[in-house]
């Protein structure tokens, strides 16, 4: 009976190794429930000023594309913005956006003013597509393979360290497929 | 209640994680009041609307369903339920379609799966070891109440001694 | 000038505490009268310099010195004085300098009021709250110092969070933090009892006012957070188990079973590795607490800036404290020789089973809290855990022993007849029926569960008053004997039929308001009438007006009940201007079957405007039974015998025939 009072102390080891590995992991990160799946049936129209919308037929043309969720509104979008621009510029991917809960005006205004790294946009005014794709919070992207198919999505502003480590291998990895 | 969570994301807007964290949460266009949805028009219908409400969860809120929170994706959601509905789908259909969309992690009562089975049978494998050890504890103390070593024969005299004695 | 000075005072407290962790265990140890005596001062001066510390803060704050970077985040200079004050709190760092003081302000107290403790006893205990307190503050002074400069010192402070300035959330924290940091007396105790190897009655004597202190506390805490959230929150919603919320939640149920425990090794000198073990875990929640709110390992409303680096620190402590006297309990444990047996049908009996029902619930919070964290770090997959996991699991564990609450307290030590104790309770039961079969009239059918959860409320509470009545022989003895026993009967029997029955109350209103609550959204254009369980809410329409840091769209609703005029209710939309915000303010009133809420919302464009509007059956029974509740557990506090300084000496009476039959002891 004598093991039996070390009982609590190792029920506490277990939950100080799960606490440990908790500080590493990320809790609000909800992964996406459509990785691998086939991106939804969408078809919408151009910001203002602009002739290309997007739809979900432009993403199943063999070409591996990000999709950024954005908006006018979003300040943390502003972070990853140059990033975007120089994806664009050094043609690394194609990179499509989907304003997101956006009048066309401001969108329109916004990317004038801070450049526009776009193929095509699409403009969500009443935010339905964006709940079609999961989205909860703007910025997110996703990645999307020659498909049409949904390999991979991140939350939050893509700073160089969540490129490097994570969003330019799984475009390398679609591409590989 | 996404004013709410705006107020604690000002808090939290200090470390990298926690930018991403207002990030996420903070970014919703600015109205937060509760909000006038337009309910549906057969109240059999809305009455189904709002109770799977109930069960979904609002995911830039906390612990909250879509009926009670304020905030905007709150209430897309809630229009997207309304449609379904509108369009004859069943309870189970529309909250299939939700689950494929967000995940799991959108219901307020999390399944019932391999990956919970450890959550939901948790609890009673918790009170029946409880149990048992409660009931082996008293079986212990009985029986070695009951292998005491009696009395010896001086120890009887003594005792019958203070017994006889008058109070 | 004065920051530095806090900060040297801070500086000076970890050295006094790590001297109070220290010497005096050696002493302990060697049976060194010195180094013995000098825990006390230690204890002393360790909480007048975190006081000091503590002042410097809160003058920073009063006088909105921006060069102090705390405050500059925190504060600002249009904040009223009051949410100033309970801006030093309303933080990561300052809340820590709040912990650090209430538990060296009880070090001290057991220092000053401690007198007959053994010298021995009483070094031991104080060198294990210096020990904590020298953790924690070597936290705050590497992790989380408030007194960093920030140069050039900014014109205004960046803290004007609308929702921190209210009364309720201000002072929430201190009650939280008194109950918390009070247990960690009872923990200091059962590590100085296993450091001794010994755990007599006495030490049970010593250890129950603390934790019971401790415990209404924490008891009030918890419910001002509930309560906040009830009217400020906007629909009415009062426990979401969000995982902060349980955070403080379990540590309130096993402080409850240590408390129940605490008297049977008082009593009967039993159940002693349990009572230590309990004192250990109560402790250890509220240290996980800390560590959950603060490290981010969570996600939760609540948390408070997300920092590793804090995060690794307060867990290293963690394991060092909690591990520390788990390693202990499992080796000194063994030797705590329990001395009472008892049968299975008795108080300790009733006791244990009290003990079994509350260590489960506090275990399967801590399942459903810690689920996600658990599944996320053994397979990477995420699931959350919502308010109906809890529901279904937290519930039924209290049905029986809610049930078993009306019985405990009518059997008798060692062995007891079930079935005598029963019979004695069928006042209680027929009030159980009573209500139930009222409830099941006024509910017209009503859930069934709903209906059993009422007449289980009245059993309790009437079960209490029965216990009380019984102890009494209320009815069965002249009413001249009633009111002598009356008189003579300790307060802690008064305060369990408080804190019983209280609770009773508190089932009630949860029962009534999950079961029955009624609500109607609609738009409603001024001059509509929506009616809901009974009454007319008749709209009238809004105006702006404009408050001290806020503009607010103020609505009016007129509610009536068959024609006669109930109340006017005021709901509100508030658009603060820093940080830009806006929150909405739900009109309340009370009356005594229920609440009327109603929470104004968006207009829609074409004068209507969306409304919510709610009957709430006995809601505010839940706040009130709890009032009930720490109002009997202060009774039971102000108890001679409990009192801490002397046990209470009864002068021995001559000789005198023998006297009438006392009534049971608590």
């Amino acid at each position: 009976m004598r093991l039996g009072y070390f009982t609590p102390l190792a029920v506490f080891a277990v939950l100080a190794l799960a606490l440990g590995i908790g500080l590493t992991l990320e809790p609000r990160n909800i992964p996406s429930a459509l990785i691998g799946e086939l991106v939804p049936t969408f078809d919408l129209p151009p910001v203002a000023g602009r002739e290309l919308g997007l739809a979900s037929a432009d993403l199943k043309g063999g070409e591996v594309a990000l999709v950024n969720v954005f908006a006018s509104w979003c300040g943390a979008c502003r972070i990853e913005h140059p990033l975007l621009m120089a994806l664009s510029r050094q043609g690394v991917v194609p990179v499509h956006g989907l304003a997101y809960k956006d009048r066309s005006a401001n969108a329109a205004r916004w990317l004038n003013q801070f450049g526009d790294p776009y193929r095509r946009i699409g403009l969500d005014l009443d935010g339905r597509v964006g709940i079609d794709w999961g989205v909860y919070g703007v910025p997110e992207s996703f990645i999307v393979d020659g498909r049409g198919v949904i390999v991979a999505k991140h939350i939050g502003p893509i700073t160089q360290r969540d490129l490097n480590e994570t969003i330019l291998p799984a475009i390398a990895r679609a591409r590989q497929r | 209640m996404s004013g709410f969570a705006q107020g604690w994301s000002t808090i939290a807007a200090r470390a990298v994680r926690a930018s991403l964290l207002l990030a996420v949460v903070a970014m919703a266009p600015p109205a937060h009041a509760i909000t006038a949805d337009t309910p549906l028009v057969e109240p059999r219908l809305e009455a189904r609307a709002i109770l799977l409400h109930k069960v979904l969860r609002c995911l830039v809120c906390q612990n909250q369903s879509i009926h009670d929170s304020n905030a905007d994706l709150a209430r897309d959601m809630r229009r997207i339920v309304r449609d379904r509905i509108a369009t004859g789908a069943s309870d189970e259909a529309v909250i299939q379609s939700i689950v494929a969309r967000y995940g799991d992690w959108v219901l307020l009562r999390p399944p019932f799966k391999t990956k919970t089975l450890a959550l939901w049978l948790g609890p009673a494998v918790i009170l029946m070891l409880a149990t048992a050890g409660v009931l082996a504890y008293f079986r212990r103390r009985r029986t070695k109440a009951a292998t005491a070593p009696p009395l010896t024969a001086e120890e009887q005299r003594r005792l019958n001694a203070l017994l006889d004695e008058p109070s | 000038m004065i920051a530095e000075i806090g900060h040297f005072a801070l500086v000076l407290a970890l050295l006094l505490a790590l001297v109070q962790g220290t010497l005096p265990l050696w002493g302990a140890a060697r049976g060194d009268g010195a180094l013995i005596g000098l825990a006390r001062p230690a204890a002393n001066a360790q909480f007048l310099f975190i006081a000091v510390a503590f002042l410097a803060l809160m003058q920073g704050y009063i006088v909105s010195d921006f060069s102090i970077a705390n405050v500059a985040e925190n504060s600002h200079t249009a904040k009223p004085l009051l949410y100033k004050i309970s801006g030093v709190w309303g933080n990561h760092e300052g809340s820590m300098v709040l912990w650090v003081l209430i538990l060296s302000l009880f070090g001290a107290a057991i220092a000053v009021f401690g007198g007959n403790l053994p010298a021995e006893l009483r070094a031991r205990v104080l060198a294990i709250q210096g020990l904590i307190g020298a953790g924690f503050l070597l936290f705050i002074l590497f992790t989380s110092n408030p007194f960093v400069r920030i140069v050039p010192p900014p014109l205004e402070g960046r803290g004007l969070n609308p929702l921190l300035q209210d009364p309720g959330l201000a002072f929430h924290p201190p009650f939280l933090y008194l109950g918390y940091v009070g247990f960690s007396v009872a923990f200091s105790f059962a590590i100085a009892a296993l450091i001794e190897g010994r755990v007599d009655p006495a030490w049970a004597r010593w250890v129950r006012p603390w934790t019971l202190a401790a415990w209404c506390f924490l008891t009030i805490g918890v419910a001002l957070g509930s309560w906040w959230a009830y009217y400020e929150l906007g629909w009415g919603g009062w426990w979401f188990w969000d995982p902060v919320e349980n955070a403080s939640f379990m540590p309130w149920l096993s402080g409850t079973a240590l408390l129940h425990t605490a008297i049977v090794v008082e009593k009967r000198g039993s159940l002693k590795s349990w009572t230590v073990l309990l004192a250990i875990v109560t402790f250890s929640l509220s240290m996980l607490g800390t560590f959950l709110v603060r490290s981010g390992v969570l996600s939760s409303v609540h948390a408070f800036a997300v920092d590793p680096a804090r995060g690794v620190f307060i867990l290293a402590f963690l394991i060092l404290v909690v591990g520390g006297s788990l390693a202990l309990f499992a080796v000194r444990a063994p030797a705590l020789k329990a001395t009472g047996l008892f049968a299975p049908i008795s108080r300790e009996g009733g006791l244990v089973l009290n003990n079994l029902l509350l260590t489960c619930a506090a275990a399967t919070v801590f399942l459903g809290t810690m689920y996600p964290l658990f599944l996320d770090a053994l397979t990477g997959e995420k699931v959350s855990v919502g308010p109906p996991y809890f529901n279904a699991t937290f519930g039924p564990l209290m049905v029986p022993l809610i049930a078993a609450m009306a019985v405990g307290p009518m059997l008798p030590w060692k062995r007891a007849d079930l079935a005598g104790a029963l019979a004695r309770l069928k006042a209680a039961f027929a009030a159980a029926v009573v209500v139930a079969l009222i409830t099941w009239y006024l509910a017209a059918g009503g859930p069934v569960l709903a209906i059993l959860g009422m007449g289980l409320a009245a059993w309790v509470t009437v079960g209490a008053l029965v216990e009380l009545a019984d102890r009494l022989k209320l009815l069965r003895a002249p009413l001249g004997e009633s009111w002598s026993r009356a008189r003579q009967l300790p307060r802690s029997a008064y305060g369990m039929a408080l804190a019983h029955g209280g609770l009773g109350l508190v089932l009630m209103g949860i029962v009534a308001s999950t079961a029955w609550q009624t609500e109607r959204l609609q738009i409603m254009r001024p001059g509509e009438t929506a009616s809901l369980a009974g009454y007319e809410f008749t709209f009238e329409g809004t105006r702006s007006l404009a408050g001290p840091n806020f503009a607010a769209l103020r609505g009016l609703f007129r509610v009536s009940r068959d024609g006669a005029p109930v109340a006017i209710l005021n709901p509100e939309t508030r658009t603060y201007p820093t940080p830009p915000m806006q929150t909405t303010e739900a009109a309340i009133r009370l009356t005594p079957t229920g609440d009327l809420y109603a929470v104004l919302g968006e207009a829609d464009g074409t004068g209507g405007f969306a409304t919510r509007l709610y009957h709430k059956p006995l809601i505010h029974w839940i706040w009130f039974g709890t009032l009930i509740m720490v109002i009997g557990g202060l009774v039971s506090l102000s108890d001679r015998r409990h009192r801490i300084g002397a046990p209470a000496r009864r002068r021995l009476r001559p000789l005198a025939p023998a006297p009438a039959a006392k009534p049971a002891e608590a």
